[in-house]
């Protein structure tokens, strides 16, 4: 159990001599609590595996450091990392038992036999793999592999970490929700700190207490669930967490009045200071929006179609160019194509390139 | 329930019947044929019954002993070439680079004694092992060491068996190093993480993962080093004395050196029907003790 920093850790796949801008994963420096339940959340090639496999040393940084309860361990091999990482596809010893699978680490560390049979029992029960601990491993479902994947992650209690990489991939959907909540549990039981890569965002905001956004190879926010909701610190950020994500829409802010398509809308905070020259767009949650009957001083936008969630109605607007999407209140029939949009002034945020302005007071 | 009679598709079988009954049905009924009667020439044949058979499986006879003597001496010689080959293939298909242009390099290495027609081999290793002329030869008894193939029983045997593993553990090892690459890189950064030691990632990754080329491996070897015929009779012509005659060398000097096509035949039937049953031994064998492992492969 370890703090784990990374201090300006790199990495390129073409060495590091290559353009800083083609790094998979680009100059990052953080810390990771012990203790703590991380996501790391981003699309397919934003870094996140590369990040993952640079903490666990099966890849090794072209630059920066990775420190271990202050400790350099970058030149360490994964072995003496004492770190421990399930994969994204079961890995399972053909030849081995489930128990005997489950063993493995421990033994391969040398542990003494009464420490691993307990450990073992443990994990399993933890697991629901008890009745199957006598069973040769090879003869289980997909499912069940990927149990005992995870049970060989978890079973050293002595670990820096445990990292999944994307877990619940081959795991049925109905599976996943258990498991995933089973993973919580575990987290609080076993008092490891856990990081966990997805690129499903339900996956990562369930999971986690802190959740890492990556983008492009970079980091573009970490924090609580609920900060990447209220308050995202990219667009990136609002437009992939969410469903619908962010509306983001260009416009002309000025003190507390933002303008879009000539219609002026108040704001909540006051931005005096934009930097010049940066594109500057105003970034609200669907949740935040909703659409009303047309109406002076609303901002008239045109309904291209309603989607129904179920407990809750978005209407796909246009304004100008720009789409967005609205909240329908219950009770609100729609006329025409045309409607007013309401807007929560305290919940919109403001992006200068793309990256977040606090406003004043 | 009213299926469609046609029987026009047999047509599109009827060549591969004729194929097949020209190229084994017709010889090995001819085989057949000739091992059931007798023959003193001129065309004229006369009904033996199993007489040839109980002649060849009984050691007390001239033809039974020849038999036996060199069936136990082929078996031996496989199970040597076994226990050497496929050991050594593993080895070898593990120490080779797992990329960049080495591992060209080594396949084409490894490629070419397979390349090399059989009786090239054994004339090269027949001149190689020559202690007047050949550099082996020449070598070994230079430094003091009496060898001489022609003479010496054990320099026959050592000398058959080198070639025999020169020419196919590139073999075993091409079928290993097929087996070793389609093993997913996840399974050693897993073993790593789990801190396996070498060993370790051998017994429960490497290996089992290579059960099913192992056993492609071990069919194909015993079938031809238990039918070898080519290599030892051009290096030693299955001397001195006896020593080094193989099955079907026994079988070639009856049937083409006595022209006894009776007992040539019978004893031809036997030897067949001993591959046949030794080969579906080791793949039962081999299969069941993978059974869990395919079976959920399978499934999964």
């Amino acid at each position: 159990m370890a703090r784990i920093d990374l201090v300006d850790l790199a990495h390129s796949y073409a060495g590091n001599g290559a353009d800083p801008e083609s790094f998979a994963l680009k100059p990052i420096s953080m810390t990771w609590r012990q203790g703590g339940a991380y996501a790391l959340l981003g699309p397919s090639g934003c870094g996140k595996t590369t990040l993952l496999n640079l903490i666990s040393g099966i890849v090794t940084p072209s630059r920066g450091k990775i420190l271990f309860d202050g400790t350099d361990v970058t030149p360490l091999s994964t072995q003496k990392r004492n770190i421990s990482q399930v994969f994204q596809f079961p890995v399972i010893y053909d030849t081995m038992t489930v128990g005997e699978n489950l063993a493995f680490p421990l033994k391969n560390r040398g542990a003494a036999k009464p420490e691993i049979a307990a450990r073992v029992a443990e994990i399993a029960k933890l697991l629901d793999l008890t009745p199957y601990l006598n069973r040769k491993a090879t003869r289980l479902t997909a499912d069940a592999k990927q149990k005992i994947s995870l049970g060989r992650g978890l079973v050293r209690s002595d670990v820096a970490a445990v990292l999944f990489d994307e877990p619940l991939t081959v795991i049925d959907p109905e599976l996943k929700w258990e498991l995933r909540s089973k993973l919580k549990a575990l987290h609080r039981a076993l008092d490891l700190t856990m990081i966990y890569v997805t690129h499903d965002q339900t996956e990562a905001l369930t999971f986690a207490d802190t959740v890492v956004v990556m983008h492009d190879g970079r980091v573009v926010q970490s924090g609580t669930p609920e900060e990447l909701f209220d308050k995202p610190a990219h667009t990136f950020v609002g437009y992939f967490i969410g469903s619908p994500g962010m509306n983001i829409v260009p416009a002309e802010v000025r003190g507390r009045e933002a303008r879009i398509d000539g219609h002026v809308i108040a704001l909540s905070r006051a931005y005096d200071k934009l930097p010049a020259g940066a594109a500057i767009e105003v970034g609200v949650r669907p949740e935040f929006v909703h659409v009303a009957p047309p109406a002076p001083g609303l901002l008239t936008a045109t309904i291209d179609r309603i989607d129904d969630l179920g407990r809750i109605r978005f209407a796909r607007v246009r304004v100008g160019d720009a789409k967005l999407a609205a909240r329908v209140p219950p009770g609100f029939s729609v006329s025409g194509n045309s409607a007013g949009l309401v807007f929560d002034a305290a919940r919109m945020h403001v992006y200068a390139d793309s990256r977040l302005v606090e406003g004043g007071v | 329930m009213d299926k469609t009679v046609n029987q026009k598709a047999w047509f599109l079988v009827l060549p591969v019947f004729l194929i097949v009954a020209f190229s084994a049905v017709l010889p090995l009924m001819t085989v057949v044929n000739y091992s059931f009667q007798d023959t003193f020439g001129n065309n004229q044949f006369f009904w033996n019954g199993v007489g040839w058979f109980k002649e060849l499986l009984d050691p007390s006879t001239d033809l039974g002993s020849r038999f036996f003597a060199s069936l136990w001496r082929n078996l031996f010689f496989s199970a040597v070439i076994l226990a050497i080959e496929v050991p050594l293939g593993i080895i070898v298909a593990l120490s080779m680079p797992r990329e960049g242009w080495r591992v060209a390099a080594c396949l084409v290495i490894l490629a070419l004694p397979l390349l090399i027609p059989w009786n090239v081999v054994g004339t090269i290793w027949q001149i190689f092992g020559r202690p007047d002329i050949g550099l082996l030869g020449y070598v070994l008894n230079s430094i003091g060491i009496d060898y001489n193939y022609v003479s010496n029983e054990f320099d026959a045997w050592a000398t058959v068996i080198v070639m025999d593993v020169w020419h196919w553990t590139s073999l075993v090892a091409l079928l290993c190093y097929a087996g070793l690459k389609s093993i997913p890189d996840a399974y050693y950064q897993a073993a790593q993480i789990d801190g396996a030691s070498r060993w370790a990632v051998f017994t429960a990754i490497q290996l089992p993962k290579m059960h099913r080329v192992l056993l492609i491996a071990v069919l194909l070897r015993f079938m031809d080093s238990f039918m070898i015929y080519t290599e030892p009779f051009v290096v030693t012509g299955g001397g001195p004395g006896n020593s080094t005659t193989f099955v079907s060398i026994e079988l070639v000097k009856i049937a083409l050196g006595q022209f006894d096509l009776g007992k040539a035949a019978a004893l031809s039937l036997v030897y067949n029907l001993i591959i046949i049953i030794v080969c579906w031994v080791f793949y039962t064998v081999m299969t069941n003790a993978g059974a869990d492992r395919s079976r959920t492969e399978g499934a999964a």
